[in-house]
């Protein structure tokens, strides 16, 4: 019954929005100054004002296949990310790249735009297929590498795998709960797919507390308590990643099914303050 | 019945209102808004036949295989469907197969995107065919689960995904099946909550044509092409891919030169002109993976010359002399295959494929007396490229005064065609060969010929003939 309810009400919510009646009430959110938002409106490139690229894979910087075993080779070419009828777009191809079997691309806001507390959203249509593992997710500020991961701190607003279209994952990641172990919960569609519509991914993030939500279902809160180690949440900063991979430990490698190429379509991504 | 359509209204009525208020609240005006021509009933099986629901079993097929049973139901409902494959050599019929029709007009399924209902069989088995839109009246918008449906011994839910839902605005095929025995032996197999239904975990849609593949075609101009193994594969979350084979009247087809190949309303493709053309499709927005590419053939030159003047042995325009074939698979090095099976509109061509020599024998009271005949005349296409050093030998057998093969009076001879004889061979187009008889040499007699031979290198395998008679100048 519960879940007929929450049915009802996501096509009622839907419906208002998709018709610009009225917004719904965002009711306890005390973040609705936007202070850092891109909405991909400009066909073309990603704004280097905006953000950085990641290029390669991982083992330029020592942490070859990006620390999880990801096959893919991160580019900056078209192939692989440009804006386009008003998404960003990240694809992943199967193709021989620099000594890699698969390309895709990976974005990030560090040293660009890094702050603390706020919600974090972004509306994303999912790609698919065994293998693919898109991501929207921040991670903490290193202080010029003297912290290292996972004591930064990691905020994963939505994971997925392109195996499972109706499952996202939100998680975090720190000190004595980090990989396997992290904090973590799973929102899934009972009636539609992540890879079929566009869906709001965000987090509410404050002192001591971490709100996850999907189209402004509140489906997790993580605080302190839940934790297994230190909470390192409530004073560094933290900047936007988001890549889709491909193949790693999370999934596991794509098969012969997995139809190539992958394409995740982000709308916007905003970040608004109290 | 009435039990049924009361439960479905019971559960759908309050959402609909619900939906009906949000958009009513947001929206001024909900003008436009016209009555379906049909009903939507998705009910096809639930506790019994829905309305308008009749049972037609496929001729040859055990016709009393269908019934409604009681005991083995899913969940707790009243009576499920049973299907009963009969054994290997059942008197009743080989195999079980039917298709279930609504006879009220037609259904619009329009609003929903599958079929969905829960099997299971007495043993586990596959079932060969199972899906909708086979309804005896040209099965317009025909489904089936690719490779056959595998069942277990308990309730499994199955999904048969709608290819494009928006052509289903009158469908009368609301489920068919068909199905033979396992190893030889009979089994049964229940099917429950039979029901169309808009399910939001059904997505990625990959159409494709010709199996996914660029394959390629040769059609006589004036023949029409089917396209073949359509389908579509969708991902249904939980069940995994799932792929269907679909009537071409789903897909939009496309033809990069319409002048030769022009696409018709139900998915076929005519060949009008010469020249090539390749076709792809688009199934609901989703270009098809696959294609294929025709390559029109035309027929050969119409034969012009007064049939007082001609013997003919194979020609749509003369009286052909009688043979007695057209291929007498000659053992043991024989490889050719192809006679004259060729119909075009009324036009008879013969194919000769994996060409290494094939004979065209008329004995007996069929020989042919060629005597005051000056030339033969055979029209060729060769499909395939052409090589240096690939021939086409043409050989007359004549069997002399006796009329009978051996007897030491035996005469042939033969002309061979290459690139560079005259006439030259050509690829992928017909010559029209005028042999005059002197260039048969060794062909000393010619009142009771007796066979025509082609023999080629191996290399020219795939090979066209057509208007072959003997004339006089």
């Amino acid at each position: 019954m519960k879940k007929q309810l929450s049915l009802i009400f996501i096509f009622f919510a839907t419906i208002l929005v998709q018709n610009g009646c009225q917004k719904e009430d965002d009711e306890g959110s005390r973040y609705t100054k936007l202070v850092w938002q891109d909405e991909f409106d400009v066909d073309g490139s990603v704004s280097t004002e905006r953000w950085a690229f990641d290029i390669g894979t991982g083992a330029e910087i020592g942490l070859p296949g990006w620390g999880n075993n990801e096959l893919q080779y991160y580019s900056d070419r078209s192939e692989n990310i440009q804006i386009k009828d008003g998404n960003l777009e990240i694809t992943a191809r199967r193709e021989s790249y620099n000594g890699s079997s698969y390309t895709s691309a990976k974005i990030h806001t560090k040293g660009i735009f890094q702050t603390t507390f706020g919600r974090f959203e972004a509306r994303i249509k999912l790609p698919f297929g065994q293998g693919i593992w898109p991501a929207f997710w921040l991670l903490g500020d290193d202080s010029n590498g003297t912290v290292v991961w996972p004591a930064i701190g990691e905020i994963d607003i939505m994971e997925y795998r392109g195996q499972q279209p109706t499952i996202i994952h939100g998680t975090i990641h720190g000190p004595g709960y980090s990989g396997g172990n992290g904090v973590t919960d799973s929102y899934a569609l009972s009636n539609g797919r992540f890879d079929s519509d566009f869906y709001v991914f965000a987090v509410e993030w404050g002192p001591d507390y971490i709100e996850y939500y999907v189209n402004d279902i509140l489906y997790n809160k993580i605080t302190p308590k839940d934790a297994n180690g230190e909470w390192v949440f409530n004073d560094n900063e933290f900047y936007i990643i988001l890549n889709m991979a491909v193949g790693g430990t999370f999934l596991g490698p794509p098969n012969s099914s997995t139809p190539f190429p992958q394409t995740m379509f982000v709308d916007y991504v905003r970040v608004y303050s109290e | 019945m009435k039990t049924v359509y009361l439960k479905f209204m019971k559960r759908f009525i309050p959402a609909s209102l619900v939906l009906f208020i949000a958009i009513a609240a947001c929206e001024r005006s909900v003008d436009g808004l016209s009555e379906p021509t049909f009903t939507e009933n998705p009910i096809v099986f639930a506790d019994g036949f829905s309305s308008g629901l009749e049972y037609y079993p496929f001729s040859g097929t055990k016709l009393n295989a269908f019934s409604v049973d009681n005991q083995s139901t899913y969940g707790n409902s009243s009576a499920s469907m049973r299907f009963d494959v009969p054994n290997y050599g059942d008197p009743s019929g080989a195999f079980a197969g039917a298709f279930f029709r609504d006879d009220n007009g037609g259904r619009n399924l329009s609003s929903y995107n599958a079929l969905t209902f829960y099997i299971k069989a007495s043993t586990a088995s596959t079932i060969s065919e199972i899906g909708f839109g086979l309804n005896g009246e040209g099965d317009k918008y025909r489904v089936g689960i690719s490779g056959g449906l595998r069942v277990a011994t308990f309730w499994q839910k199955v999904v048969i995904p709608i290819p494009d839902a928006s052509k289903l605005t009158q469908e009368k095929g609301m489920f068919w099946y068909s199905t033979g025995p396992v190893d030889g032996n009979g089994y049964s197999f229940w099917i429950d909550e039979l029901k169309f239904e808009n399910l939001g975990s059904i997505g990625q849609s990959r159409p494709y044509i010709e199996g996914g593949n660029d394959s390629n075609s040769s059609v006589f101009e004036g023949q029409d092409y089917s396209v073949n193994n359509v389908g579509v594969t969708f991902n249904v979350a939980d069940l995994g891919d799932i792929s269907v084979s679909a009537s071409s009247s789903y897909f939009n087809f496309i033809s990069t030169d319409p002048t030769v190949a022009a696409i018709n309303a139900d998915g076929s493709v005519s060949i009008i002109g010469g020249g090539t053309a390749t076709i792809t499709a688009v199934l609901n927005g989703v270009a098809a993976t696959g294609s294929v590419a025709i390559t029109s053939i035309a027929l050969a030159p119409e034969p012009t010359r007064d049939a007082a003047n001609v013997i003919s042995v194979f020609s749509d325009k003369y009286v052909n002399s009688p043979v007695d074939y057209f291929n007498g698979y000659w053992a043991p090095y024989q490889t050719t295959k192809g006679q004259d099976d060729i119909d075009v509109n009324g036009n008879k061509v013969i194919k000769y494929s994996e060409l290494n020599f094939v004979g065209i024998e008329f004995q007996g009271d069929k020989t042919i007396d060629a005597s005051t005949m000056t030339h033969f005349h055979v029209d060729i296409y060769v499909e395939d490229s052409l090589k240096a050093g690939d021939y086409l030998d043409v050989k007359l057998q004549d069997l002399g005064v006796d009329n009978i093969f051996g007897g030491n009076n035996d005469r042939a001879g033969t002309v061979r065609l290459t690139a560079s004889s005259s006439p030259s061979l050509i690829n992928g187009g017909w010559i029209s060969a005028d042999l005059a008889l002197t260039r048969f040499a060794g062909l000393s007699t010619k009142s009771n010929l007796a066979q025509i031979v082609f023999i080629s290198d191996g290399k020219i395998a795939n090979v066209l003939i057509d208007n072959m008679y003997f004339y006089k100048e």
